[in-house]
């Protein structure tokens, strides 16, 4: 079976972090073009806070999630804080009961935390926002796993597309949020949120990645 | 930079510090440190009224918590919308037992916030009202006025509906009014120059000399069009049509005009703006019957001004006579 265990996997929160901490001014630096040039502050303020809450605990990968995202509920305003609040929080509440995370639970939390996005914001596809970047994703994940590809590879997939999503964003106008107000002065730059969705699912699918293999290598 | 601030990062930490000291007679600190509340809130048996935004409007939003006005608001991030627990919090310090409406701007964050703020309220068994303020005429077109972003007009909504509150009136009142106060008010702001936020420090976008943006935004969210700079009296002529002509006010009709600085504009040129924007006004048939000019509601240290211009009924006209006591000037 290729699943790895939710109690010992909340690490890899740690990793989305350091990923988002690490491309804090990479993310301000296009958000300043379009936005107002705070995007990778205020995440690398509330994924740093989050980080060293999970440090140290042991935490499941539920209990990680939910941590990151009432930490960004909670503390983190903006329009960033809620959305990723929101998905982060559902991700912890579609697998809080799965002892092992397999694909389909996987597919699951992704299509929840989507759902939760989607109920809070009035964002479409190709509105240049992350929703390009995680609609993308998650239909080439479950389009892989459909195809009865092995949960890694669907996992690659999955990072293939969301990149691919997100450097679509360039040749979007936005047309919701702060960017919108800029009409065809929005082409030819990144989404900012598009950006760090895109880092947040490669680090998510390594991490996942890495825990199927020591699971694979502990069973054998 | 040539900025007064200690560490960029905890620039709206040390300005609510210095405006509650400043105002302990009037606000004070929530349990939630982003939260300002007046110091008579919660009224048992009064309905809350509360608002919410991002840092760097001052005085807007937190100087016009107060007597008559404002019972609680969220404090933001510079620019950046209060978390939902901000806004559920800052319900929480207003609730008297008969609900609170919460009034604030049309911006994606806000509009999330405090969608979740409502549900959360709703748990604990306090109900939120919202209205949401859209006065900006030049954010988006008639046709989509449920697009257009809130600006100055909101300082008006908030007194309309903070003194109807005080009379005691139901929820259901209070979001009328303020509903109706905003629905009658029209603005538009001019930028001449931009604003830095100072943990990015370097201006988000540029306004060259010479030019100007016409129907910039509360954050430098750019116009309608840029234009080579004109004498005040042209642009004052220009604010005024270009907010009248989306307002079919018949003649005789009585407003409130509130022309405010964006920020680094010196107040005598908002008197300057304000001769022709006067004169302009009733030009038009309109009667003027409340003028405030000053800095109410600014973007940092944008250069520009902002007109707003709303249209009274004889009950908007008693409300907006009410007397407040809050530390903006009003």
């Amino acid at each position: 079976m290729q699943q790895f265990d939710n109690a010992s996997a909340g690490d890899i929160v740690l990793s989305i972090a350091d990923r988002i901490i690490e491309n804090r001014a990479y993310l301000s630096e296009i958000d300043g073009k379009i936005g107002d040039g705070d995007h990778g502050v205020n995440m690398a303020k509330g994924f740093g806070m989050a980080a060293e809450r999970i440090r140290g605990n042991d935490m499941s990968l539920a209990t990680a999630f939910d941590t990151l995202g009432t930490v960004l509920m909670t503390e983190i305003g903006g329009s960033m804080g809620p959305l990723y609040g929101v998905m982060f929080t559902q991700f912890a509440e579609t697998i809080e009961k799965s002892p092992s995370i397999d694909a389909r639970i996987f597919s699951a939390m992704l299509t929840g935390g989507l759902d939760s996005i989607q109920a809070i914001g009035s964002a479409k596809v190709g509105d240049k926002t992350l929703l390009d970047t995680l609609v993308p994703a998650i239909e080439a994940f479950d389009g892989a796993n459909a195809e009865g590809k092995p949960f890694p590879e669907a996992l690659d997939t999955l990072v293939v597309a969301a990149e691919k999503g997100r450097d679509g964003t360039k040749d979007l106008v936005a047309r919701i949020g702060r960017a919108s107000r800029l009409g065809e002065r929005s082409l030819g730059v990144l989404d900012a949120g598009a950006t760090s969705c895109a880092l947040i699912l490669k680090a998510l699918a390594l991490g996942a990645k890495e825990k199927l293999q020591q699971s694979a290598t502990a069973s054998d | 930079m040539q900025r007064f601030i200690n560490n960029p990062d905890e620039v709206v930490e040390d300005t609510v510090k210095g405006f509650v000291k400043a105002h302990a007679d009037i606000v004070r600190l929530g349990s939630n440190p982003r939260v300002i509340a007046a110091r008579h809130a919660p009224v048992s048996g009064k309905v809350g009224v509360i608002t919410g935004g991002g840092s760097g409007h001052e005085p807007a939003f937190v100087g016009y918590t107060g007597r008559n006005m404002l019972d609680a608001v969220a404090v933001g991030e510079l620019f950046s919308s209060p978390t939902a627990k901000s806004f559920l919090d800052a319900a929480r310090e207003a609730n008297g037992g008969k609900g609170v409406v919460c009034l604030y701007g049309n911006y994606a964050g806000d509009n999330m916030n405090v969608k979740m703020a409502v549900k959360l309220a709703a748990k604990e068994g306090i109900t939120i009202a919202t209205v949401v303020a859209n006065d900006d005429v030049c954010s988006a077109g008639p046709d989509e006025r449920e697009k257009r972003r809130g600006v100055a007009g909101e300082i008006f909504m908030w007194k309309c509906a903070g003194a109807k509150a005080q009379q005691g009136a139901s929820l259901e009142d209070v979001q009328a009014t303020a509903q109706r106060a905003i629905d009658n008010c029209r603005s538009i702001g001019v930028g001449l120059g931009p604003c830095t936020l100072p943990a990015v420090g370097h201006p988000n976008f540029l306004i060259e000399p010479g030019t100007m943006e016409v129907g910039i935004g509360h954050h430098g969210e750019p116009g309608v069009r840029v234009e080579p700079l004109k004498s005040a009296a042209e642009i004052a002529q220009q604010m005024v049509r270009i907010v009248l002509d989306d307002h079919d006010l018949s003649a005789g009709t009585e407003v409130a005009v509130l022309v405010s600085g964006l920020g680094a504009t010196p107040v005598n040129e908002l008197y300057i703006l304000h001769g022709t924007i006067e004169q302009e006004i009733t030009g038009r048939g309109l009667a003027i019957y409340k003028t405030y000019i000053g800095n109410y509601f600014t973007s940092l240290e944008m250069v520009g001004a902002t007109l707003t211009v709303m249209a009274l009924d004889a009950e908007l006209k008693r409300l907006l006579d009410v007397d407040v006591d809050c530390p903006a000037r009003l």
